[in-house]
C-alpha cells in the first residue's frame, strides 16, 4: 500500500484543479519553536490583541469554552475551560490517541494538490477539537491561525470531531499581524460529525493585502447530523481559493454553507461550496452574497450533487458589482444522479438599483449613506441554527468586520 | 406660502416632461393632482424631491421662502419635505425598523431600540412590532406597502407632504384607515394647520375621505385646469381628461 507520505511527495508540485498556481517556495516554512508559549492571551501585544478581536477571538476569553492560538507554525496558547470538549494541538492529539491516525486525510485527500501535500510534509501543527458524546455546549470554542512574520508559509492540519449526540459552536479567526504584508496560509480542516451531532463553524478571515490563502476543507457526516458554516471575508487578500466539501453521507443530514465576500483592492477571491447529498433525505442550502469593489475579482462556485432519494438542495448566489473595474463570476452547478431528489439554484449579479438609492434618499440619507445601507443590508444574511446569544455575537463580528464599508 | 413652483421645465434622460408648471400651495391646503398616465405627475414629485436624473432646465421651486431648486434631496428632506411612494422598491436586509430610525427625529445609536411612540404609531396602522422587523417592502401586500409608507411619514412629521397614489391597490377598509392618517399628517382638523399636501390619485375615491382644497389637471407636462376638486372630478368622470 502506498503510504500517506508517499502520496504527498508525489503531489508536492501538483497544481490545484482551480485557482492561480502559487509558488510556495516564495515563502518560508516557519520553525515550530519560533514562538514561545504564552500563559494568557492577555500577554499578547496591544496590536495583536486588536487584530484577534477583529476576527472574533476574544482575548479575555469571556463567553468562550476553549481557546487555541497558532502563530506561524507554533502553537502558542491552548486553554480548555469546559469538560466535554477537548482542544489541543493536532501533533499532541496524535500522540495521545492512536485512533486519530484513522481520521487523517479521510475528508480531504492528501494528494489533492500541492497545498495538501505540503501540509502533510511540513511540521505538524493545527488544532484538534473533539466534543465527547452527548456534550451540548452553547459557549463557542475559539481558534485562531495567526501569521506573525513576513514571508511565512503557514500550514495547519485541523481535525474536528463531534461525537454522537454532541453539539458545539466554533469561531475561528484567521489573520496577519499588522506589520505583515505578504505570507501564505494553507489550512486543512477535516470535520467528522457522528450520529445526531451538530457543529456550527463561523470563520472570519482578515488577511493582509499580499497574502495567498488556500484552505482545504472536507466534512464527513453521519445520520441526523447538522453542519453549519458561516464564512466572512471582508478585507483585502491577494489570492484566495477554497472549495469546502460536505459529504452528507448519513440519512437526514443537514448542511448550510453561508458566505459573505467583499472584494477590495486587487483581491482575487475564488470561493465555493459543495455538498454531496449521499444520504436519504439529506439536505443542503448554500448561500453566497458577494460585493466587488476597486479592481477585485470574485468567483463564487456552488456544486450540489444529489445522489440519494429525497435529497434536497438549494444554491443561491447574489452579487453586487460596485466598481467598473471589478468582476463577479457566479458558477452554479447542479448534478442529479437519481429520481426523487430536488436541486435548485438562484443567481443574480448586478449593480445597486437606482430606485433603492432614491427611496432611501427620500428618507433623508445622502447618496453615499443610502448605498452603504443597501450594501450592508445585502450582506446581512440571517445566520441559521445558532443559539440566540451566539447569533447576536456572530452578527457583531460581522458588523465589526464590515466597519468602514 | 409653503411651496411655490414657477415656470418649471424638466427633462428626464434628454426628454422634456414638464413644460412650465406653476403651482402655489399654502399652509393648511391639500391639493390634488389629476391627469392621464404619462402626463408628468410623478415627474413633478421627483423633481420637488430633487432626484438627480430629473433635470430642471427652467423655473424655480421655492419652499418656505427658500429657493431649493439646486439643493440635494437629503437637504430638502431636512427642511421638511416628505413623500409616500406608489410602488416603493423592496430592499433586502434593510428592515422597516431601520428606516423608521432614520426618519424619526430622535437620534439613534446602532443598537438602540425603536422609540415606543413609533411602535405605537405602527400599531395604529396595523403594523405590529414583529412586522417592523421585516425587510422593507419585501413581500408586503398592497395595503401593507401604503401603511408602511404612511408610518414612515408619521415618524418623520414633514411639513409638506406628497402622496403618490396612496389608494391604489388598496381595499376599501384600508382606504378609510389610510385617509384618516393622511388627514392626521396634514393636521386637517386644525384650522391653523401649518402643513400642506399634494396628492396624486387616479381613482379619486380617496377624496371622499380626505378633504382636498384644490385640484389641478396636468396634461402633457402643463397644468391645464385648476379649481374645486369636486367639480373637476365630476367633469373627468363624465368626459375624461380631455374635456376637463
Amino acid at each position: 500500500m502506498v503510504s500517506i507520505k508517499d502520496r504527498a511527495e508525489k503531489a508536492v508540485n501538483k497544481q490545484a484543479a482551480i485557482g492561480a498556481d502559487i509558488d510556495l517556495n516564495e515563502y518560508e516554512a516557519a520553525d515550530v519553536e519560533a514562538h514561545r508559549h504564552i500563559d494568557s492571551l492577555d500577554d499578547l501585544t496591544k496590536s495583536d490583541k486588536e487584530t484577534l478581536t477583529s476576527v472574533g477571538m476574544m482575548t479575555d476569553e469571556e463567553d468562550r469554552s476553549a481557546s487555541f492560538l497558532q502563530m506561524d507554525q507554533s502553537e502558542v496558547f491552548v486553554n480548555n475551560m469546559f469538560p466535554g470538549v477537548e482542544v489541543m494541538g493536532t501533533a499532541q492529539a496524535l500522540e495521545k490517541y492512536d485512533w486519530l491516525a484513522d481520521y487523517m486525510w479521510k475528508a480531504v485527500q492528501v494528494d489533492a494538490d500541492k497545498y495538501t501535500a505540503t501540509t502533510e510534509l511540513g511540521a505538524k501543527s493545527g488544532y484538534f477539537i473533539r466534543s465527547l458524546p452527548g456534550t451540548k455546549l452553547e459557549l463557542p470554542i475559539q481558534a485562531c491561525m495567526y501569521i506573525g512574520d513576513d514571508a511565512v508559509r503557514q500550514t495547519a492540519h485541523n481535525i474536528i470531531i463531534a461525537e454522537e449526540g454532541s453539539e458545539i459552536n466554533i469561531i475561528t479567526g484567521c489573520s496577519t499581524a499588522a506589520h505583515v504584508d505578504n505570507a501564505a496560509h494553507i489550512g486543512v480542516s477535516e470535520f467528522y460529525l457522528k450520529k445526531d451531532s451538530k457543529i456550527t463553524f463561523t470563520m472570519v478571515h482578515n488577511w493582509a493585502k499580499e497574502v495567498d490563502v488556500r484552505p482545504r476543507t472536507g466534512v464527513i457526516m453521519d445520520d441526523n447530523s447538522t453542519y453549519i458554516s458561516n464564512y466572512i471575508l471582508t478585507k483585502p487578500v491577494r489570492n484566495l481559493q477554497a472549495y469546502p466539501t460536505a459529504y452528507a453521507n448519513g440519512q437526514n443530514t443537514k448542511v448550510f454553507f453561508q458566505s459573505i465576500l467583499a472584494g477590495k483592492d486587487d483581491s482575487v477571491i475564488d470561493q465555493g461550496s459543495r455538498t454531496e447529498l449521499n444520504g436519504i433525505n439529506s439536505q443542503s442550502e448554500m448561500i453566497t452574497r458577494a460585493i466587488s469593489e476597486d479592481q477585485s475579482t470574485i468567483i463564487t462556485r456552488g456544486d450540489l450533487h444529489g445522489k440519494a432519494h429525497e435529497a434536497k438542495g438549494h444554491l443561491e448566489c447574489m452579487g453586487l458589482i460596485l466598481s467598473d473595474d471589478s468582476k463577479i463570476y457566479s458558477i452554479p452547478e447542479l448534478r442529479g444522479d437519481c429520481t426523487d431528489m430536488e436541486l435548485s439554484h438562484e443567481a443574480a449579479v448586478g449593480k445597486i438599483a437606482e430606485a433603492e438609492i432614491q427611496y432611501l434618499m427620500a428618507r433623508g440619507l445622502t447618496e453615499d449613506e443610502a448605498a452603504s445601507m443597501i450594501v450592508r443590508g445585502f450582506l446581512d444574511i440571517d445566520i441559521k441554527g445558532l443559539p440566540e446569544e451566539l447569533a447576536k455575537e456572530t452578527k457583531n463580528i460581522m458588523d465589526l468586520s464590515m466597519e468602514g464599508m | 406660502m409653503l411651496l411655490e413652483i414657477s415656470d418649471l421645465e424638466v427633462e428626464v434622460e434628454g426628454k422634456k416632461i414638464l413644460n412650465g408648471v406653476n403651482l402655489i400651495i399654502n399652509e393648511g391646503e391639500t391639493h390634488v393632482l389629476l391627469g392621464p398616465n404619462g402626463a408628468g405627475k410623478s415627474t413633478l414629485f421627483m423633481t420637488i424631491l430633487g432626484f438627480p436624473n430629473y433635470k430642471v432646465t427652467n423655473g424655480k421651486i421655492i419652499y418656505k421662502g427658500q429657493d431649493i431648486t439646486k439643493l440635494e434631496t437629503h437637504e430638502r428632506i431636512a427642511l421638511g419635505l416628505g413623500v409616500t411612494f406608489q410602488n416603493p422598491p423592496a430592499i433586502r436586509g434593510v428592515k422597516l425598523k431601520d428606516l423608521l430610525k432614520i426618519v424619526d427625529k430622535q437620534e439613534y445609536k446602532s443598537n438602540d431600540e425603536l422609540d415606543e411612540e413609533v411602535i405605537k404609531l405602527g400599531e395604529r396602522l396595523k403594523l405590529n412590532e414583529q412586522f417592523l422587523e421585516r425587510d422593507v417592502n419585501l413581500g408586503f401586500s398592497g395595503g401593507e406597502v401604503k401603511r408602511s409608507e404612511l408610518l414612515q411619514l408619521l415618524a418623520q412629521q414633514p411639513d409638506f407632504i406628497m402622496f403618490d397614489e396612496p389608494d391604489s391597490g388598496v381595499d376599501i377598509e384600508n382606504v378609510e384607515l389610510i385617509s384618516k392618517e393622511i388627514s392626521t399628517l396634514l393636521d386637517q382638523n386644525n384650522e391653523n394647520s401649518q402643513k400642506g399636501g399634494l396628492l396624486i390619485t387616479h381613482l379619486g375615491y380617496i377624496l371622499r375621505f380626505v378633504d382636498a382644497t384644490h385640484a389641478h389637471v396636468l396634461i402633457d407636462g402643463k397644468i391645464t385646469r385648476t379649481g374645486n376638486p369636486e367639480e373637476i372630478m365630476t367633469d373627468i368622470r363624465k368626459s375624461g381628461f380631455g374635456e376637463a
